[in-house]
């Protein structure tokens, strides 16, 4: 089988005294989406943050293509996170530029790219946001204006125009409504499946990870307690922990 | 069945006992020492009272649940051997897209997905071109009498004789070598009841090594080719 | 004042014109990179040319001639004052002409007249950083200098387009240095940005309230942003000069009576002033 597009070793992050990160490990691999559950202070957002580039563990390492992120120098992992990474923030207003329009938005990436055609940036700006299900014909209004489920799926199509290998998404249904979450998952998932990107999902919705990851990771406390294919981690939970998530869940 | 026929399948101890956390730890010892042997072309029908362990052991052999104990040697077309109870999760996940399908009671029903797409996908996971799976799962769909209005409709709104008739399908698409099936004519008519005979017969024919909980004793016996029963283990004190 | 005993010569003390030369020489060697320098308190307002007036100080010698503009003019009040200044403090000879100035203090404006290879031009730069209406956080912004991430900045002139159908910035259009820093060209109107490109002279850039100071050495390529299919066009308004008929000149309109009366001229006066008087000599 291919070698992992992402790895983690041995990541130990503490707070003080409390641990955010012990030793968690973990592969990824090309056109799988990982997901990543637990209850809120699970140390689910730090992990995603140190496996970004954008923290940095105590102990351990994190791979990209083999190549320790930490020795890439600042300047390689910002060209990283703009061009062959995303990163779909739970709160879309933390992604997004709100006083820039729909366009500007999603052509940003392209721009940051080198691409100096406003015709084409125009050009791919329409084709995603249809992509995303919004109406191309508001691509020169604010994102202000748009709802949250919208402003989301903007968030989406601003991440993935620049065709990234490797997604990672913080809660992306955390804020909405549940109607619109159906539609968002669905859109995630589809997108996921044509463009064979590869996701590392941290939610606590195991409804989501069930619809989109292939593999599950449980984390409490900083560590994982379990792992394994999606239904198996579900349908057979092992640790107490994974039971008790489990079972709240799926008893609504 | 021909003598000569390999095997596919090839179940050798296996336990699973459930730990349940939440009630202080309580082991519900289901399965002991359990064996069996399907081959290409065979198809084999659990038996025994409810609650014996049959969709137990067929959830084992789909990789949906964990073996406690024992293997689960899978030989796929090439003559690879994989044990299921010991591979990583992604090598499940590969044999559970490449070699084995499984119908499961129910449907798991996706969200604004039309019913042709979750027939067409397994196809499509296993390399088939999208347009092809399509059309293919369009007749596979139309044999098991799901009228072409319904394949653009996410199965959500479809009674459960319906929904079930897209699981078969999703199921049986494919063409895996072994196929799992959990009572797949549960819900279905005696006019459907017949097709899913004949989609189990061809599946036979074309060398496919399937295990199968059949209630319907019509449909059991017009596809099995011998029972493995299962018995119950008494409760762990 | 100058040689008098106890007073520094061109009013900063040695130290501090040691400083703003280091400043400044850092500057020039990395075309378009902003300097911190530690600005002084001067004898005038900020926003007034205070980051001017200290890379004049830093600068300037006996032999030089100054010359002084605020948006092209050279009898504004301001020009005025800073030209008495220099004279006062640096015992230099001063000039309105482009042509006999050895450095050019301007606000707003860069001369009509090509400038020569020796000349100095000194802009005084309100606000030197061009990322700082897109990115509040200065940390930030620095950063995106140090990895040339102007993504942003492109993302604002796509803006324009969208809203104004052109890019729509008359003033201060931002400019890509040496293939490398993008550079805050002080809010000179766009209609000047060519100039800047590969000019003989050396241009230098104080911000006194910013305390930043930069630099575009002799022949550096500086480039404006703008789009494959929306290139950047130096504006001007569509008329000739009602005093000197040049047609190639930046204009300033002006009001000349209550009832709408209006009139366009050059805003640089010197270049005017020298087109009139060599029409009336060939009269």
């Amino acid at each position: 089988m291919s070698a992992p597009l992402l790895s983690a070793e041995g990541l130990t992050l503490r707070f003080g005294r409390v641990p955010a990160l012990l030793g968690v490990s973990l592969d990824l691999f090309p056109g799988e989406v990982l997901a990543i559950v637990g209850e809120s202070g699970s140390g689910k957002t730090t992990l995603l943050r140190v496996l970004s580039g954008q923290a940095a563990p105590q102990e351990g390492r994190v791979l990209y293509r083999g190549q320790d992120i930490a020795a890439m120098g600042e300047a390689a992992l910002r060209r990283l996170l703009r061009s062959e990474w995303g990163y779909v923030h739970q709160n879309p207003r933390d992604g997004l530029r709100m006083s820039v329009s729909a366009g500007g938005n999603v052509g940003e990436r392209l721009m940051a790219a080198g691409v100096r055609h406003y015709g084409r940036i125009r050009a791919a700006a329409r084709e995603w946001l249809a992509r995303v299900e919004i109406d191309p014909a508001r691509m020169d209004d604010l994102p202000g204006t748009f709802s949250g489920g919208m402003q989301q799926r903007l968030q989406i199509a601003r991440t993935l125009v620049t065709h990234p290998a490797l997604v990672f998404m913080d809660e992306p249904t955390g804020g909405l409504d549940v109607s619109v979450q159906a539609r968002l998952l669905d859109l995630i998932r589809g997108l996921v499946a044509d463009l064979g990107l590869s996701v590392l999902l941290v939610t606590h919705d195991i409804a989501a990870a069930r619809l989109l990851a292939g593999r599950i990771l449980v984390m409490r406390r900083g560590e994982v307690v379990e792992q394994g294919l999606t239904e198996r981690v579900l349908e057979d939970p092992q640790h107490p922990y994974t039971q008790l998530l489990v079972s709240s869940v799926l008893a609504a | 069945m021909t003598g000569a026929a390999e095997w596919r399948l090839r179940v050798e101890a296996l336990d699973k006992t459930f730990t349940l956390h939440l009630q202080g730890g309580l082991r519900i010892p289901v399965l002991r020492g359990e064996s069996l042997v399907v081959h290409a072309g065979e198809c084999v029908a659990l038996s025994g009272p409810s609650g014996a362990g049959k969709s137990t052991l067929l959830r084992c052999l789909a990789g949906t649940y964990g073996a406690g104990g024992g293997r689960i040697l899978v030989r796929d077309p090439a003559g690879a051997v994989t044990d299921l109870a010991a591979a990583d999760a992604r090598t499940v996940a590969a044999l559970r897209r490449n070699v084995i399908g499984y119908v499961s009671q129910f449907l798991r029903v996706i969200p604004r997905v039309p019913a042709l797409d979750i027939v067409a996908e397994p196809m499509i996971a296993r390399g088939m071109p999208k347009e092809a799976a399509r059309e293919a799962a369009a007749v596979l769909m139309r044999r098991l009498n799901l009228p072409d209005r319904l394949h653009r409709l996410p199965p959500a709104t479809f009674s459960g004789g319906e929904q079930q008739r897209v699981n078969l399908a999703r199921g049986f698409g494919a063409g895996h070598p072994i196929l799992l099936l959990d009572e797949p004519t549960a819900s279905l008519d005696a006019g459907n009841r017949a097709v899913v005979i004949g989609l189990i017969a061809e599946a036979k024919a074309r060398g496919a090594a399937i295990v199968g909980i059949f209630h319907d004793a019509e449909v059991r016996d017009a596809v099995a080719d011998r029972h493995h029963p299962i018995r119950p283990l008494p409760d762990a004190a | 004042m100058s040689g008098v005993p106890g007073f520094s010569y061109a009013y900063l003390d040695e130290g501090t014109k040691r400083m703003l030369r280091r400043t400044l020489l850092k500057a020039v060697a990395i075309p378009g990179y902003q300097v911190p320098f530690g600005a002084r308190e001067m004898p005038l307002p900020y926003g007034w040319g205070t980051g001017g007036i200290q890379v004049t100080a830093a600068i300037i010698g006996p032999s030089d001639v100054l010359k002084v503009i605020d948006q092209g003019s050279d009898d504004t009040t301001n020009a005025v004052s800073i030209r008495r200044f220099f004279r006062r403090v640096a015992g230099v000879a001063t000039t309105e002409r482009t042509t006999e100035a050895t450095i050019i203090q301007t606000r707003h404006r860069i001369p009509e007249t090509p400038l020569r290879e020796g000349q100095i031009l000194v802009y005084q730069v309100p606000m030197p950083e061009p990322l700082f209406r897109l990115e509040p956080r200065l940390a930030e912004t620095r950063r995106l200098h140090a990895l040339a991430d102007y993504g942003l900045m492109q993302v604002r002139l796509y803006e324009d387009i969208v809203r104004h159908g052109a890019i729509a910035t008359a003033y201060n259009h931002p400019v890509m240095v040496d293939g490398r820093y993008l550079m805050s060209p002080s809010p000179i109107p766009a209609f000047d940005n060519p100039k800047m490109h590969r000019m003989p002279a050396l241009q230098l850039f104080g911000a006194g309230r910013e305390k930043r100071i930069y630099a575009v050495p002799p022949y550096t390529d500086v480039v404006s942003l703008d789009f494959e299919d929306h290139p950047f066009r130096p504006i001007r308004a569509p008329h000739a000069c009602a005093l000197c008929g040049a047609a190639d000149s930046y204009l300033d309109e002006v009001l000349t009576d209550d009832s709408g009366g209006r009139i366009f001229v050059c805003s640089d006066t010197d270049y005017c002033a020298t087109r009139q008087a060599a029409r009336q000599a060939a009269e």
